[in-house]
């Protein structure tokens, strides 16, 4: 069985740099910032006290009031990037296509707002209080349950949860089925609101996050030498995939090809990667070998750079390892350094920025980078995006329990 | 203070996202406001909430219609 050809039709975004993806996008360019400081609740008691927040964002452009009041943020942010990313793609749902249309949406945590909510209800006043929607509003599926609803995609409906890789997987799962046949088009990413109590306070717990609370817009920053954890981010990231021939018989726009994917596990530790990046070295060769390219093709790497002292000089390394002396002219930036770590959404998000890069030639900053680390010798786009052919790029995801991911996005030509 | 009819038929417009004109005391929850099972489960909770009132799960399945709603409402907050 021949593969058949997938490529990206549709994009759509929620992120702390803006509710769209002209306008995160441009920030990007810009190299902007979009931490600050967390006024959601108090967060005085806590060892970390800044987040990648959403910002101006209005729910009932996308819901009812009543519904929105149903569900977890996470869903908001989830359903609006999805409803931006269907319409742009142009894909019209009809009775003829409705089976062929699917969705694979996760999320790396779900609503834990919505369930920390609800546990101060059964504090307060009892379980008979809960609402209803308690769980539909709370589960990770639901993104993609409310969107086939919406728009009647009878397709595959999944929502693969693998933390911080979730977005990627479920991209490049998506891919496959399409591949395979199960679908013709698939409305992909993920949505994460994980910037709650429970949330911050977690990964506070476990000395993942950055504690630079004096100056939030300069604590994302991988691969400098005073990096001390990630910033937690939220928003929702979205993608239309397709089946080549259909979406070039329907003249739809092609931003690029999805022609790689791969994933691994460290089988290590945890929350750790190893020393030498072994794990991501494997699904980055697998992406590579998905697509049946050489790694010195590779002009961009959209890294995972979560700004830990750890992940960073591993994946690093592991980038040196894949190319050899390629390494030497690979653009490789971390767009986390500007919108914070999405978990779940973070694989989508950055997806959507790789295959803006093909398509704008442009290779986004990595803010913050004052002075690499030791050991952090690649061309890490400091503090300016650089201008450079892009005719593949990868994006990385790497998440707890040692789960990888890599896509492979190339330069689509007709 | 409205009365309780008035106060109901607020509270199911609300509810169920239609307009107060539309909620006739006869009219069904389901078959004429558009409700499904969880929409009728979050409506007996905000009527409960209203009326500072418990209403247990056995009365509540029998409560379908608006004015099956309003009685309900006068004769237990007597």
């Amino acid at each position: 069985m021949s593969k058949r050809r997938v490529v990206v039709t549709g994009l759509g975004m929620v992120s702390p740099l803006g509710n769209s993806v002209a306008e995160s996008w441009q920030q990007i360019l810009e190299g902007r910032s979009g931490v600050a400081e967390i006024n959601s609740f108090d967060t005085s008691a806590y060892a970390t006290r800044i987040g990648a927040s959403i910002k101006d964002f209005s729910v009932d452009e996308y819901m009812s009031a009543k519904e929105a009041k149903r569900f977890d943020p996470f869903i908001h942010y989830g359903i609006a990037a999805a409803e931006q990313a269907l319409s742009d793609s142009g894909l019209a749902i009809q009775d003829s296509n409705a089976h062929r249309v699917g969705t694979a949406i996760g999320s790396g945590i779900g609503g834990i707002g919505l369930i920390e909510k609800s546990r101060m209800t059964i504090e307060k006043s009892g379980p008979r209080k809960l609402s209803p929607f308690t769980v539909p509003g709370a589960i990770i599926n639901m993104v993609a349950g409310l969107m086939a609803i919406r728009h009647n995609l009878q397709g595959p409906s999944i929502a693969i949860t693998t933390a911080c890789t979730t977005g990627t997987h479920n991209i490049g799962m998506a891919a496959r089925m399409i591949a395979y046949g199960d679908a013709d088009a698939m409305l992909v990413g993920g949505a994460e609101m994980a910037t709650t109590q429970v949330g911050l306070g977690g990964f506070a717990a476990a000395r993942a996050m950055s504690t630079r609370n004096d100056d939030p817009q300069g604590a994302s920053r991988p691969w400098d030498k005073e990096r001390d954890g990630f910033v937690l981010g939220d928003g929702a990231g979205m993608l239309v995939l397709e089946e080549l021939e259909s979406a070039r018989q329907r003249g739809a726009t092609i931003y690029a090809e999805l022609s790689g994917f791969g994933m691994s596990c460290d089988a290590f530790h945890m929350t750790s990667p190893p020393e030498d990046g072994r794990g991501a070295l494997a699904a980055m060769q697998a992406a590579l070998n998905d697509a049946q390219k050489d790694a010195a093709v590779l002009d961009y790497i959209n890294a995972h750079g979560t700004s830990t002292v750890a992940g960073d000089v591993a994946e690093s390394r592991a980038i040196e390892r894949l190319m050899g002396p390629a390494a030497d002219a690979v653009a490789v930036s971390s767009t986390k350094s500007m919108v914070g770590h999405l978990l779940g959404a973070a694989g989508a998000v950055e997806a959507i920025f790789s295959v803006l890069a093909i398509r704008d030639q442009v290779a986004p900053p990595t803010i913050n980078l004052q002075t690499p680390d030791e050991g952090c010798t690649l061309n890490y786009v400091p503090n300016a995006a650089q201008q450079r052919r892009i005719e593949h790029a990868m994006s990385n995801s790497f998440g707890f329990g040692g789960t990888n991911g890599s896509l492979l996005f190339s330069r689509y030509q007709g | 203070m409205s009365s309780i009819e008035e106060r109901v038929k607020k509270i199911v417009a609300e509810q169920l996202g239609v307009k107060e004109d539309d909620v006739q005391e006869s009219a069904s929850f389901v078959e004429d406001l558009g409700a499904d099972s969880l929409d009728t489960v979050e409506l007996v909770m905000a009527l409960e909430e209203e009326f500072e009132t418990e209403i247990p799960d056995e009365e509540a399945e029998k409560i379908t219609t608006v004015k099956l709603a309003i009685d309900y409402i006068k004769e237990n907050l007597q």
